[in-house]
């Protein structure tokens, strides 16, 4: 039997999943990374992107709009939103995706002169619309 | 001395009053069922987001490069307190507890020479605070459209809050809201949000122990969580402000179906004498004419 940890899925408003798993994709803010039982402890945050659970009975996906994760003697992961990929249909998914659009326009016009803002809801964007691929939905294409 | 039918009157009036505030009492108890899952859904997300923020604020701590969130402005001139009241009345003393704790604050801040700035959330406390406090409303959430309180309803306040104190608007945030204990007691409470005051983490508490790696840096990820936390504990405050307030309306109608029971015992033995007395009169009447004769 392999080992596991325990993993929880918050989100503020419920709780998600919590049980024993062998191993969690996160997608980090940084890259993607894999979590398996005595990784050493990490706090990252997220970008929007599919979190993987794989547990003795399968794996389950879910879908993350950002948020953290920490991993301790367990992982956490508190997720701004979340839904199980099998909820997110084209409708919920092109949501998602205009109100990242929505967000960076107004970054746009608030922080004219300073790029990090900018960039940084450029990508939140780019990465929600990624993950139109990553759950086979077919992507929306925003114009930047 | 009402009339019979001055009296009959009346008592139709208070059952029906009884009968209004029976269903908003059981229609409070159901809400109250609702909103107190919906708190205790959100608790697990606070409590690990406390925790973590804990122990990062204690890694950052007090250096110069920490964000001006946690370690605030460094004055105290200008403060901003947010009441969190409800959108409607008939729930006891709910609404005007919060207002009070408020009102109270902003005096006591006011003769220590600070300035004052109110936002009002939910209508109720507006109107409290109106009268006296009426000039430093900076501004106003209105949350009656929204049926059950969702995380971006947080996040649309703390996002006002965020753009005032970025413009430079206050110095320190505090929000006010009424802490659900159970149905007949509910603390009003004032927090403070900015600059954010997590508690620190335990003395031997193995999570305070642990060392964590940061990905991507701890200011980069404390940059990034902290407009969060405000957020969250808004959306804390908001869930325990609607469960406090259904559990004040469930009480306080339960008191009214009582009185208005109470109330209608007594007009029933008022009606029933005169109707009595009226009796008697006529028999005294018809005996004293039958004996005249």
């Amino acid at each position: 039997m392999a080992e596991t940890m325990q993993f929880d899925l918050v989100s503020p408003e419920r709780s998600l999943m919590s049980a024993q798993v062998k191993s969690v994709q996160i997608p980090g803010a940084d890259g993607d990374m894999t979590a398996m039982p005595n990784h050493a402890p990490l706090i990252t945050t997220l970008r929007p992107g599919v979190l993987k659970v794989e547990t003795e009975k399968g794996t389950e996906e879910f879908v993350v709009t950002g948020g953290f994760a920490e991993l301790g003697e367990g992982l956490s992961v508190l997720a701004e939103r979340a839904v199980p990929k099998a909820d997110v249909d084209q409708a919920a998914y092109e949501a998602m995706v205009d109100e990242a659009h929505a967000a960076y326009k107004q970054t746009k016009e608030t922080f004219k002169n300073e790029p990090g803002p900018v960039d940084d809801a450029a990508k939140l964007l780019a990465d929600m619309v990624a993950v139109g691929t990553h759950i086979g939905l077919s992507p929306k294409q925003p114009s930047l | 001395m009402p009339s019979l039918k001055d009296l009959k009157t009346r008592i139709e009036s208070v059952k029906s009053t009884r009968k209004i505030t029976k269903a908003m009492q059981m229609v409070a108890a159901a809400k109250l069922r609702r909103a107190q899952d919906a708190a205790e859904m959100a608790r697990p997300y606070t409590e690990r987001f406390n925790a973590v923020m804990g122990a990062l604020a204690a890694s950052v701590g007090d250096s110069d490069s920490a964000p001006k969130l946690l370690s605030g402005t460094g004055k105290d001139d200008v403060q901003l307190l947010v009441v969190m009241t409800a959108e409607r009345g008939l729930c006891g003393g709910f609404n005007a507890n919060i207002a009070k704790l408020a009102k109270q604050k902003a005096a006591e801040l006011k003769a220590k020479g600070k300035t004052v700035k109110i936002l009002t959330v939910g209508k109720k406390g507006r109107d409290a605070m109106k009268r006296d406090f009426g000039s430093l409303f900076i501004g106003h959430i209105d949350l009656s459209d929204v049926k059950r309180i969702g995380y971006a309803d947080a996040q649309g306040i703390a996002k006002d809050i965020l753009g005032r104190f970025d413009a430079g608007e206050f110095d320190v945030a505090t929000i006010f809201y009424a802490k659900f204990v159970n149905v007949v007691s509910q603390i009003p409470t004032a927090q403070q949000v900015i600059p954010a005051a997590f508690d620190a983490p335990e003395e031997g508490d193995a999570a305070s122990n642990t060392l964590y790696d940061y990905e991507p840096d701890e200011e980069a990820i404390l940059a990034d969580l902290l407009p969060r936390g405000v957020a969250t504990q808004i959306f804390a405050a908001l869930l325990e402000n609607g469960a406090s307030e259904q559990g004040a309306r469930m009480s306080a109608m339960d008191n009214a179906t009582r009185n208005a029971g109470e109330m209608i015992e007594k007009l029933t033995i008022e009606y029933n004498r005169s109707r009595q007395a009226v009796i008697t009169n006529e028999l005294i009447e018809i005996i004293s004419g039958a004996e005249a004769l």
